[in-house]
């Protein structure tokens, strides 16, 4: 069985990100003066994947399960406590802040709330502006032309260079906060949940804006967000997580159309689909309880107190790795889904007649490929 | 006699700026056990038609005009003393986010109880062990041990629960539900609104539901007011509106909609934001970001009117039938190809 799981692979080369195996634990302190660590919450619990040039990678998961940590690791913004990542064919997990700054150019963030994320006493030409002073890219005349073409590129129009940001709507913040990421021709851009926000005129044209500014620069985005319908939108790869840890991976129609693991196969049943014909037919598979705490998660499979397909005595024993279902389709489970869609009856069912075969006849063979 | 009866319901609030028209003639009614969605974008009224329903408006600045007869009495010109009785007892209210709208200092019992006793003449006994059976029934697990929980012990979606509990805990005729999952996760949300699902069929409640996400609508409601900028600009059957949608906003928001059950390479994006409700633009009020705009947009507003196929199918909306069956058919066979075949 150890055979068909992922081994940790080296890059490639033509990968522009590589993370392996990054960790992210918060300590729980107790005491004032002499602080003991009693816990540590794990945010991001070995997190592995890759992004080629031009991609779009989705990261979905609900609140708590790490995306926007994982985010935060990977450009920075936070130190991982263990792991490796490679930007661009350098390792930048350990690289000191001064060593970091050239890279900061290359891959930049847009925030999730628009209202909070831009400083309310500067000027919007001066926000925009920023990254390229800090960078020395250019005299004033220069960045000022820069920023009121950037202005022009996310459709806002450039006479509003002197305007602050509360004159602005919230679709229209957000255009600022794509602006000051573009400003400096970065090369990833991660997104964490831009559009979540913002209402659904608005969100339909930040997600056009972002779809033309990847065609025009050849941009490559880490989408994240919790809207399954956005990311399925927007993405080429999809990346599930659950408790900090990765569920599935796979290519957005694979993972839409056959997920694997129960837990994706649960997120995508109870997306409400705005069609009645459709919505009133299928019977959502509800999911029992909360997403448990990441300072102690559950042993096994983390997602085993709300599995359908639970199996006593495996799935809370031992943890899955990540099988490979062919062409970069990764899964951690040991009883993936067989098929979708299911109802939530047939899901059980699937669950006990496993249980039946101590050895799971239906693993999946080791695949050759691994994931690219 | 229908439950919930609306005509004409226009509320304005005063401000510094001038005089803000947050709503302005919605009529609609609730039958027995039918679930209403009222969806729309931020400010377009969908919550303050309902905070004007329950007189939860402030006072000072609000104008109020139309009626909302509830069983035949209006709620709008009814003494405040009556309308306490029936606020939280025959119509109760779930509020978007949880963690406002209960009291932080108080135990989920003690705010349970005290709902049960203003509006029941019982024991604290019998208040303590209706509050009970409420949380169990809405699924709060080991009940007995978390009633003397304060609200920060529970997470995000068993506070919704416990609103639900407490809204359902006098047995109300009409549930108002303003946007109760969209501070949720996905599966959360499944979980609640299937939860108002059985509630409902239990209890056999009517539901107002306020939510600005359509694909929730289509799977709850009954009956569909489309709202912009004040207006009620589309009301129909929620079949109906889904495949013969008639508005070109209603257009607009399931053309800018991405979703699970088809491939849209591009949304179809509404130019503009929703206008200012101070100064609203002169007559159809969609009509700076309309698509289909016509000289007559600009000066007369349109009336609510049926369709001509349709009597309970109501638009506003200069433009003739033909091309909007028209366009109605285009959007459909791009967005909802997969459902067609």
């Amino acid at each position: 069985m150890e055979a068909a799981t992922v081994a940790r692979t080296e890059p490639k080369g033509d990968e522009l990100l590589f993370v392996d195996g990054v960790r992210k634990y918060f300590p729980v302190t107790r005491g004032i003066i002499f602080q003991k660590e009693v816990a540590s919450v794990k945010a991001v619990d070995g997190v592995s994947f890759s992004i080629r040039p031009g991609e779009t990678l989705g990261i979905v998961g609900e609140s708590g399960c790490g995306k926007s940590t994982l985010a935060r690791c990977i450009v920075r913004l936070l130190d991982s406590t263990d792991g490796r990542i490679v930007f661009d064919g350098r390792d930048v997990t350990n690289l000191s802040r001064a060593a970091m700054r050239p890279i900061r150019r290359e891959m930049t963030m847009i925030f999730q709330d628009p209202y909070a994320s831009l400083n309310p006493r500067k000027r919007v030409g001066f926000i925009i502006g920023e990254p390229l002073v800090i960078h020395g890219l250019g005299s004033d005349t220069e960045i000022k032309r820069r920023v009121q073409e950037l202005l022009e590129v996310v459709g806002l129009n450039p006479e509003h260079y002197n305007r602050f940001p509360h004159e602005f709507s919230g679709g229209q913040r957000q255009r600022i906060g794509v602006a000051r990421a573009l400003a400096v021709n970065p090369k990833l851009i991660v997104c964490d949940e831009p559009v979540s926000a913002l209402d659904v005129s608005v969100q339909a044209q930040i997600l056009n804006l972002l779809k033309d500014l990847q065609d025009d620069f050849g941009l490559t985005y880490i989408f994240i967000a919790h809207d399954l319908n956005v990311v399925r939108h927007i993405s080429d790869r999809v990346m599930v997580m659950y408790l900090g840890k990765v569920a599935e991976i796979a290519s957005r129609d694979v993972l839409y159309r056959e997920p694997k693991h129960p837990y994706t196969g649960a997120l995508l049943s109870a997306v409400p689909i705005a069609n009645p014909n459709i919505g009133r037919q299928r019977e959502a598979i509800v999911l029992e309880g909360d997403v448990p705490s990441p300072v102690n998660p559950p042993s096994g499979c983390s997602f085993h107190p709300r599995c359908p397909r639970f199996i006593e005595g495996h799935c809370d024993i031992e943890e899955p790795p990540l099988y490979s279902f062919g062409s970069g389709h990764v899964a951690s489970c040991h009883y993936p889904l067989e098929r979708w869609p299911m109802t939530p009856d047939e899901m059980r069912r699937a669950g006990t007649r496993t249980k039946q075969q101590p050895e799971p006849a239906e693993q999946p063979e080791p695949s050759e490929q691994l994931p690219a | 006699m229908a439950l919930l009866e609306v005509n004409g319901l226009s509320t304005s609030f005063r401000t510094e700026d001038g005089i803000v028209q947050a709503v302005e003639g919605v009529s609609f009614s609730v039958e027995k056990g039918q679930t209403i969605g009222i969806v729309g974008e931020s400010g377009c009224g969908k919550s303050v038609t309902c905070l004007t329903i329950m007189g939860l408006n402030p006072k000072r600045n609000t104008l109020s005009r139309g009626e909302a007869l509830w069983k035949g009495k209006d709620l709008l010109t009814m003494k405040p003393s009556e309308l306490r009785q029936i606020r939280g007892g025959e119509i109760s209210m779930i509020f978007q986010d949880p963690m406002t709208s209960l009291n932080p200092v108080h135990t989920i019992g003690k705010q349970l109880v005290e709902a049960v006793l203003l509006h029941k003449d019982v024991t604290k006994r019998v208040a303590r062990q209706r509050a009970l059976e409420l949380l169990k029934a809405v699924g709060i697990p080991k009940a007995e041990g978390r009633i003397d929980d304060y609200p920060h012990q529970f997470s995000g979606g068993m506070r919704q629960r416990v609103m639900i509990a407490m809204a359902l805990i006098n047995d109300p005729d009409l549930l108002i539900a303003d946007e109760p999952t969209t501070a949720l996760d996905v599966t959360t949300q499944a979980q609640i609104l299937s939860l108002m699902k059985r509630l409902q069929e239990d209890f056999g409640s009517a539901i107002i539901m306020i939510t600005h996400d359509l694909g929730v609508v289509a799977e709850v409601a009954d009956d569909v007011l489309v709202m912009y900028a004040a207006n009620v600009v589309e009301q129909a059957e929620v079949h109906d509106l889904f495949h013969r949608p008639q508005h070109p906003y209603t257009w607009g928001l399931m053309g800018s909609l991405p979703r699970l059950d088809a491939d849209v390479e591009r949304l179809t994006q509404i130019p503009g934001q929703p206008p200012s409700l101070l100064r609203p633009p002169s007559g159809c009020r969609f009509h700076p970001r309309c698509p289909y705009v016509m000289e007559v947009c600009k000066t007369t507003v349109p009336e609510l009117v049926p369709t001509q196929r349709d009597a309970d199918h109501l638009q506003r909306c200069h433009l003739d039938e033909e091309t909007k069956e028209r366009e109605a058919a285009k959007l459909l066979a791009a967005t909802m190809a997969e459902a067609a075949g």
